[in-house]
């Protein structure tokens, strides 16, 4: 029971989230990225370090440290609900690599009560990381932003080569349920060539069976100025729903995916 | 305090009859029961006027019903004479055979069993103007009646579809005169006629029916309040029966309410019912679980404010400087949070007595005035017993008056107890005051009013004698009075700390154990008291619309509510104040006894619509709602609509005249509430995702 006490870096626990993973789940965020994605509507995910980000007017201290069990305390409230739904705990960021030990002991702690346990990650870390984690870990929601190495760089600030070949990876392991997810971002990969790529790589996956397309949205942009940060995305609108449906269309007719448009 | 103003104006109603009965074999057959007892009747009984008189008025008023429905016989054969469209003729021609055949007679198709149990539903509200006349478990008293219809080939699924839409337009023709007060604590003209679908039989199977499914369709069909539609819950419920519910609950009318058999039933076998009628039973008005044809309960006695006490605490037992309640300690003088404690359940004792005493007295008064023959012809065991329900005739006797406010009573006593005695942040005299001051955060015209009431009883109780010139001074210098920048920076201190405390709704298992207690102050002292019928009190915690006049007679409260703004409803979290969304919510509410509350408990979330949108969406509704009955909580409601849209309709009422929502255990047009009451469900924390 020593995954218990192992400590992490968290800046929230949002429960009763039904937009990331199967059922009615707990989302823990984790703090810290390798990723610095100008669309991130979690700008206060990406530094590990303690921040303090200004919410209506008030301070707030973004991040705290926490133990695997003070965790679980918060994640166990909710076990009917996750009963009932087939939902569970979802890992997500920042990037919850970015901290391997707490990410692995955190899907340890559930699995070993019977709490279904979901993860949504970039893969962006070395695949020995990953692979210590997926004993532990029922549904992988990787996203992949991306099939151009130059423009992921440009747009996230790395490019994309160590997570399409950690995706292969992780369905080759066939030790989970890898769904992938793409956020829509207008300007960056909202064109149907750009979708339609990203639809044919993952339908290539062994076992991949599904993807999620997730407009963007502006719910972060107050963040950023919380946090005395310029937001460069003040001009893109979030792409419009006809725009989602043809999209997703694209997706259906390059591949046997099944396609949402949403979490 | 409290008000029983709901029985005390009009008749009692909230009953639910033996529709059955009347639909096998008519009122013939029941006058016919009626003259065989009177024949068994000897002029030398002891109870031979009473007995005999009762049955008399039971074979008047069924008379009456059958002429009244022979009228309508004869207008719609006039109207059918007259119809030139062959095919409102023939409806017309079928009308006036139905009327001509029930309610007089036992029902011999779906149409005639639906035109019957229109008579009784109307007529019932007609003989004693009492509300929440429920139908009740419509699905399983009306199935025989389509399934033998079905089988014999003379009507099909839509046809039937088509005469229940008919019933549930009708059943918003009615409406009624209500007294001020009433209609505020009543508010948007609701008769709360209750209709239960699924659930289980006597037996404890389930006995879903495809009418069940055609009662939610219906509601969809005409998108009108009422009937309250409402469903039963178990574990046996099929999920098809749910997903159809929460669908409907998707489209914003607030309908169905949901409600939880494994709560319910042991709670009213708690109260003595068997355990095949507990089985067996449906909702009456909104939230109050009862045995159809047995049972009169007095469901909805009285509103009980469970805030007031407090506020007598804080005053010894006076109020705006009249002694009506129980001499306690000056707060100043009490050392521990037990004596805080003891001195509310001694104010709650005392008034709880009071209501008693006031609900009973109208229970005589109904029983001596006004006893109702028709509608005590169709509830067991008046007619063997030869007593009227007002008289004791029903085989269960319940009285039922609703508290309200323990969200507000758990956060304030929790407040009290963690600022003013553990952590000794703020002391009596300043919490004290603060409240009288409304945290300095202005006096309305009823503080300043209350305020001048007490100095002028105090003046008079001293002996001075007290002109109208007096009294204006007293005004003047109460609305001049300056409260100081120093009092001013003090009040805002102790409202942040207060903020501060852990609140009711956030799934913290130490308050949420504290709420559970603060509800017994309510429910345990009632259940010991008796009613004129032979029957007992029980307690229910809901507040209809209540909540908000009588938050409005209500000063500030020590969890940081300002004076005049509206309670907690139910057993809802305190608005606003639960921010961890539905689940924490409703395991905090959960960790209430439900059980104790046997006459129910009302719990509303409010969602946003994209909550629920698709069919993961409705999914996860589901699911939520059985984990919160897995809990043993007992009813749950839902309002789904956006915040934007109810203040958009707050602003522009003339483009949102069908806007429906979820007010307490019904669902009324949103434009036909009061201001102060559509700003209250505006603000019920919205429970959404991100």
């Amino acid at each position: 029971m020593e995954y218990l006490e192992t400590k992490g870096r968290i800046f929230d626990i949002q429960r009763y989230s039904i937009h990331d993973g199967t059922g009615i789940r707990t989302i823990v965020f984790l703090k810290g990225c390798v990723l610095r994605c100008r669309w991130c509507c979690n700008p206060e995910s990406q530094e590990y370090a303690i921040q303090t980000m200004m919410v209506q007017g008030k301070p707030k201290i973004i991040g705290r440290d926490v133990t695997v069990r003070e965790v679980m305390e918060t994640v166990e409230k909710d076990r009917p609900y996750y009963r009932r739904s087939g939902g569970g705990l979802t890992l997500s960021g920042g990037e919850s690599l970015c901290q391997p030990l707490f990410a692995r002991d955190l899907l340890h702690a559930a699995k070993a009560i019977g709490i279904p346990t979901a993860l949504e990650s970039m893969a962006c870390a070395k695949y020995e990381v990953i692979e210590s984690i997926l004993p532990y870990l029922d549904q992988y929601l990787m996203d992949i932003k991306h099939m151009n190495p130059q423009k992921h760089k440009e747009f996230t600030g790395r490019s994309n080569e160590l997570m399409l070949e950690n995706a292969r990876k992780v369905a080759a392991s066939g030790m989970t349920e890898l769904i992938i997810r793409v956020p829509v971002i207008p300007t960056f990969n909202d064109t149907p060539e750009e979708i339609r790529d990203i639809a044919r790589f993952a339908d290539k996956l062994p076992g991949v069976r599904r993807i999620h397309l997730l407009p963007y949205h502006r719910l972060g942009q107050d963040k950023y100025d919380g946090l005395g940060r310029e937001y460069l995305m003040k001009d893109i609108l979030p792409p419009a729903n006809e725009h989602m449906d043809m999209l997703k269309r694209v997706v259906q007719e390059n591949s046997k995916l099944i396609c949402q448009i949403g979490g | 305090m409290f008000t029983p103003g709901n029985y005390f104006y009009n008749g009692v109603g909230h009953v639910t009859v033996k529709y059955e009965k009347v639909l096998e074999i008519g009122y013939r057959g029941i006058i016919n029961e009626a003259k065989e007892l009177l024949n068994q009747c000897n002029f030398g009984d002891g109870d031979y006027a009473t007995r005999s008189r009762f049955l008399q008025a039971v074979i008047i008023s069924c008379e009456a019903v059958i002429r009244y429905a022979n009228r309508y016989a004869l207008l719609a054969a006039q109207m059918a004479q007259k119809e030139k469209d062959p095919v409102r003729k023939a409806e017309l021609a079928q009308i006036a055979k139905n009327c001509s055949r029930v309610p007089e007679n036992g029902a011999a198709s779906f149409w005639e069993a639906c035109q019957s149990f229109w008579f009784v539903q109307q007529l019932l509200q007609i003989e004693s103007s009492g509300h929440s006349i429920s139908p009740g478990r419509f699905d399983q008293y009306m199935y025989p009646y389509y399934k033998a219809d079905l089988d014999k080939g003379v009507i099909t699924r839509s046809d039937a579809q088509e005469l229940i839409d008919c019933i549930w337009v009708k059943l918003n023709d009615l409406n009624k005169c209500r007294d001020a007060a009433s209609a505020e604590g009543f508010a948007g003209y609701s008769l709360f006629q209750n209709l239960i679908v699924g659930g289980q039989n006597k037996e404890g199977l389930d006995v879903t029916n495809d009418l069940s499914f055609m009662c939610i369709s219906a509601s969809a069909h005409v998108f009108l309040p009422q009937p309250s539609l409402s469903i039963r819950v178990w574990n046996g419920s099929p999920q098809s029966l749910l997903l159809k519910a929460a669908a409907l609950t998707r489209t914003g009318i607030g309908l169905p309410a949901y409600y939880n058999d494994e709560v319910i039933i042991p709670s009213l076998m708690s109260r003595g019912l068997t355990l095949q009628d507990a089985r067996e039973y449906n909702i009456i008005g909104c939230v109050e679980p009862q045995k159809a044809g047995k049972t009169e309960g007095w469901h909805d006695a009285a509103f009980y404010n469970m805030c007031r006490p407090l506020e007598v605490v804080f005053e010894s037992g006076y109020d705006k400087g009249e002694f009506i309640g129980v001499a306690t300690k000056p707060v100043e003088e009490m050392t521990s949070f037990e004596e805080f404690y003891d001195a509310y359940k001694a104010q709650m004792n005392y008034f709880i007595s009071l209501l008693v005493n006031a609900d009973n007295s109208i229970d005589v008064a109904h029983a001596t005035l006004c006893p109702l023959p028709f509608e005590s012809c169709m509830v067991d065991d008046c007619m063997k017993r030869g007593k009227s329900l007002q008289e004791g005739g029903a085989v269960y006797n319940f009285t039922g008056p609703q508290g309200f406010g323990v969200a507000n009573m758990a956060d304030a006593l929790y407040a009290v107890k963690t600022l003013v005695f553990d952590e000794k942040k703020v002391t009596m005299a300043e919490l004290k005051r603060a409240l009288k001051l409304n945290f300095g955060k202005g006096l309305d015209d009823v503080s300043v009013g209350d305020m001048a009431m007490g100095i002028i009883r105090g003046m008079q109780a001293q002996g001075v004698a007290v002109g109208s010139g007096d009294v204006a001074k007293v005004v003047a210098q109460i609305r001049s009075m300056d409260i100081s920048d120093a009092d001013k920076k003090r009040f805002a201190e102790i409202l942040e700390m207060i903020d501060q405390v852990p609140k009711f709704g956030n799934d913290d298992e130490v308050v949420d154990a504290f709420a559970r207690d603060v509800a017994y102050t309510y429910t345990k002292p009632l259940q010991y008291y008796k009613n004129p019928r032979g029957g007992m009190f029980q307690a229910g915690l809901y507040p209809v619309s209540a909540n908000v006049p009588l938050g409005a007679q209500t000063g500030a409260t020590p969890d940081g509510r300002l004076a005049h703004t509206p309670v907690a409803d139910g057993v809802s979290p305190s608005a606003g104040k639960d921010v961890h969304g539905p689940t924490a919510a409703a395991n905090s509410v959960a960790r209430l006894d439900h059980g104790i509350a046997s006459n129910g408990t009302l719990f509303n979330q409010k969602f946003h619509p994209t909550a629920l949108s698709g069919e993961k969406g409705l999914d996860n509704f589901v699911a939520l709602i059985r984990s919160y009955f897995d809990q043993k909580g007992s009813h749950m409601q839902f309002n789904v609509v956006s915040r934007e849209t109810l203040l958009d309709a707050q602003a522009h009422p003339e483009n949102y005249k069908h806007l429906v929502v979820r007010v307490a255990g019904y669902s009324a047009l949103f434009t036909t509430l009061s201001k102060s009451l559509q700003d209250d469900i505006i603000r019920r924390t919205e429970q959404g995702w991100k």
